[in-house]
């Protein structure tokens, strides 16, 4: 009797747990994913949206505190079309024969690419869209890019910023690359270079920045001997805007080769040599085992470190600050500390909308990036 | 007997009233008073400013049982670091060693403590010691004391008095005079070691202190009727003087001295134009008072007793603003000139100077009031003003009047009376240029003058463009901000008598 009227309790106790019992499994994936949710909500979301309105407003300082006034979009028609079009955007000059030749080569190309795939077995609608527009933004990139530096203009933030990006991270991906090929034939030494190598990545960009200030500086510092004895004692690096931005592009390669000569190091240690072992059997030349097996192997590594080092070089900040504060005049000013420097004078307003017209061209040139090399670079392996 | 107690007993009540009144009147820094209170003084990153502050600090917190904390950030971030935290009321800092400009910003938001009663009160300060411009410009906000002057800050040229002799060339008068010595003395050894000098070098350097030295050049220029007169906008109207025949011909010699000089000025700020010159490498420097004690830096100089000091050089043509064009000095035009040419020496910056921040607890703020005071007390600012890498320059009558401090420091006596001599004549000048000190100096001058400037010299703007953008880039802040509040911030801050 005793037994029954205990298992019709439990009976009754798990009746009333089940449907809660029941709803905690179906809410389970929720509630496990809800902390992360909120840490992302609170960390980046939220942030996010507190700089888009701040982008959009004037900040005032008032007694006892600041005052956020709304202004529309005034922040962005200020760099895009106003009084700060010329530091953003650069000004152009009247183009020159070789500015139109390259003008015309490269959008021959994207034309060619855009047909070829609008011919192609694998179009889809959204696909073609998404790639007029992403040909129609980089043409505007590309655009803006000849008219400030092929002519007699001379670039924005933006251009010098896709420049940087651009000549660092393929600078610093061959010589990653070679690098990291040397290192895994074997000569001797090759582990105490392996850590050698890696050094300048250990340095904070501010400690890099001021070695090359006084690696540049013609006058004086430790390459002193070296500059007196070619006679360029009167000449400097940093007072002409392309001497200047070369400087910051070899400090930024100096500094980042080694992270993606290590990433491309492990890559090609994991590769199997049965391959290799059978393509030199078959006759095949170093330069054929290279391009036909190592480099397809190692491509989605490639691409993986390319894509962290575009979105990486677009912050570029440190380099240009400490070398020059981002002159001589704003020639080696890249986005970030163009930002930067409006805050300082306490435009926050201003300096948001920077930071999002960043935001966008990072974002731009991630997902064409991802989307075109990428995804096709991975699914080929 | 009884008289001769009675005599003893005043004697003792005299002496123990006169030693209660001289501990009271010392301020409050002769105990221990302060024992377990810490005082988070932030200033620019040194050596200069922060270099004497972190030195007496021990002797400080010795005498009066306070812990003095000094916290440095680059002299860019300084204006906005301080803002930000005033103004979330993260209060991280207690007092500031900053620029009195930026009062202009401060003082109205409620942000900085009155110090007139307190200054007052204090006779170890010798509040009426201090020059009487640095009591009104670097500490006085609409009739009350707001900061404690640490130093004066005028700016002069320096040239090689023992160059200039030698070769028959006297000290520059007009900006026409420095350009030609400079040329005169460029791509010479001026200092015996083999190697080619310079015959003048300025900082020049984008986002550091370089664009005071254009507003040097350019005060010859734009202002010539007395200090009223503003040297920035028209009083009347708010509009800049940036797009004016003056603003030209001083961008013009700005462009000329950038050719004159290291290779690398474009890239140098005042800490390298100093160390070139008082390493002998320079004929010529533009500068605040810092270098005339860095000169006799046995440690550090090597053209001791070689160095003179002068007003700004001037011009003999400036600008009339009745026609809009540079016309030659005249009685009407140019009251205040020497020689038919007019010097207008250009008080940039206004001297590094201490205050307090209002939301500190009320021990705090005595703590740091006392300790702002006992680094400008004469006892320690007569030493710290000869003292090159202090960044203090002279600002007390008593810096001026006695002369042991400088002798004792290694500059002799002609020396010690051409370097104080210079700052006086521009001190006592009718006609010296007061630095901006309206709501958002930092963007006027920081900001939109110094980036079209270091744009000027790096040739991506002519000269044209560059009057063009600084104007548009002032006008259009001064109609954000509101013209008329403006207007009326620069004219009061040009009403100060002198």
């Amino acid at each position: 009797m005793s037994s029954l009227a205990s298992s019709r309790a439990s009976r009754m106790v798990s009746a009333t747990w089940r449907p809660f019992g029941a709803r905690l499994d179906r809410s389970a994936g929720a509630v496990f994913i809800l902390p992360a949710v909120v840490v992302i909500l609170g960390f980046s979301v939220f942030p996010l949206l507190a700089s888009l309105y701040v982008s959009l407003s004037r900040l005032k300082f008032v007694a006892g505190g600041v005052e956020l006034k709304f202004v529309g979009f005034d922040n962005y028609a200020k760099l895009l079309f106003g009084i700060d079009r010329p530091h953003l955007l650069g000004v152009a000059g009247p183009l020159t024969a070789i500015g139109i030749a390259v003008l015309v080569a490269i959008y021959g190309l994207f034309a060619y690419l855009l047909f070829r795939y609008a011919r192609g077995p694998n179009r889809t609608i959204g696909g073609l869209i998404g790639r007029v527009i992403t040909t129609a933004i980089a043409g505007a990139l590309v655009w803006l890019t000849v008219n400030t530096i092929l002519t007699s203009g001379r670039p924005g933030t933006l251009v010098v910023t896709l420049v940087y990006v651009a000549v660092d991270v393929s600078v610093q991906y061959l010589l990653g690359l070679g690098l990291a090929l040397l290192v895994v034939q074997h000569l001797p030494g090759r582990r105490f270079f392996r850590v050698v190598f890696l050094l300048p990545m250990m340095i904070t960009p501010v400690g890099v920045a001021y070695l090359f200030r006084m690696l540049v500086d013609t006058s004086k510092g430790p390459l002193y001997p070296l500059y007196a004895h070619f006679g360029l004692t009167d000449v400097s690096w940093v007072i002409n805007p392309w001497g200047a931005r070369l400087a910051v592009m070899v400090g930024d390669v100096w500094q980042w080769t080694p992270f993606i000569f290590i990433v491309l190091l492990a890559a090609i240690e994991t590769l199997p040599h049965e391959l290799t072992e059978a393509a030199v059997v078959d006759g095949a030349t170093r330069w054929q085992v290279f391009w036909r097996i190592t480099f397809p192997q190692i491509l989605p590594a490639t691409t993986t470190v390319v894509l962290i080092r575009i979105i990486e070089g677009f912050k570029i900040v440190d380099l240009p600050n400490v070398l020059t504060n981002g002159g001589p005049g704003t020639a080696t000013e890249s986005l970030t500390l163009h930002a930067y420097t409006i805050w300082r004078a306490l435009d926050i307003g201003g300096s948001a909308a920077v930071a999002y017209i960043l935001l966008i061209v990072v974002t731009f040139v991630g997902v064409s990036y991802v989307n075109l090399f990428r995804r096709r670079a991975t699914a080929a392996v | 007997m009884s008289r001769h107690l009675a005599r003893a007993l005043v004697l003792l009540v005299t002496a123990v009233v006169a030693i209660t009144a001289c501990t009271n009147g010392s301020s409050s820094s002769s105990n221990q008073s302060f024992s377990g209170t810490t005082i988070r003084v932030v200033t620019f990153t040194g050596p200069q400013i922060a270099e004497p502050l972190q030195r007496r600090a021990p002797d400080f917190e010795k005498a009066t049982g306070a812990k003095v904390q000094i916290i440095t950030v680059p002299f860019s971030d300084l204006y906005q670091k301080l803002l930000t935290d005033f103004a979330t009321k993260t209060n991280s800092y207690d007092a500031t060693v900053f620029d009195p400009q930026w009062m202009g910003d401060y003082v109205p938001s409620g942000y900085l403590e009155d110090l007139t009663n307190r200054v007052q009160a204090d006779s170890a300060l010798q509040w009426n010691d201090i020059a009487p411009f640095f009591r009104d410009f670097s500490a006085t906000f609409k009739g009350k004391v707001y900061t404690i002057p640490l130093d004066g800050d005028f700016q002069m040229v320096y040239y090689r008095k023992d160059l200039f002799t030698k070769d028959g060339i006297a000290p520059p008068a007009t900006w026409d005079d420095y350009i030609a010595a400079a040329k005169h003395f460029q791509g010479k050894d001026l200092n015996g070691d083999g190697k080619a000098d310079y015959g003048s070098c300025l900082a020049m350097k984008r986002s550091a202190q370089s664009y005071w030295a254009w507003i040097s050049i350019a005060s010859a220029y734009l202002q010539s009727q007395g200090t009223k007169q503003g040297a920035f906008f028209n009083t009347d109207t708010m509009q800049p003087l940036t797009s004016s025949a003056g603003a030209a011909a001083a961008l013009d010699v700005y462009k000329q001295l950038s050719k004159i000089g290291p290779p690398e000025q474009l890239n140098q700020d005042v800490g390298d134009s100093r160390g070139l010159f008082v390493t002998g490498r320079c004929a010529l420097s533009l500068d605040w008072g810092d270098i005339g004690p860095l000169a006799v830096d046995p440690t550090q100089s090597k053209v001791q007793d070689k160095v003179g000091a002068i007003i700004l050089p001037g011009s003999k043509k400036v600008f009339d603003r009745s026609t809009n064009q540079l016309a030659d000095c005249n009685a009407t035009l140019c009251p205040y000139a020497t020689n038919g040419v007019n010097h207008a020496p250009f008080a940039a910056f206004g001297g590094w100077s201490g205050a307090i921040n209002k939301a500190a607890p009320a021990k705090v703020k005595d703590a740091a009031f006392a300790f702002l005071s006992y680094m400008s007390q004469p006892a320690q600012s007569s030493q710290d003003v000869t003292i090159g890498k202090t960044g203090f320059n002279p600002y007390r009558t008593s810096h001026f009047t006695n002369q042991g401090p400088w002798l004792s420091s290694g500059m002799s006596a002609s020396a010690a009376s051409d370097y104080l001599g210079a700052i006086q004549s521009s001190l006592q000048s009718p006609n010296m240029v007061l630095d901006l000190r309206i709501p958002q100096t930092a963007f006027y001058q920081q900001t939109a003058l110094d980036t079209a400037l270091a744009q000027f010299l790096a040739g991506e703007l002519s000269q044209s463009q560059t009057m063009a953008q600084i104007t548009d880039q002032w006008n259009k802040k001064t109609d954000e901000i509101g013209r008329t509040a403006q207007l009326d911030a620069y004219r009061s801050s040009l009403s100060i008598t002198k």
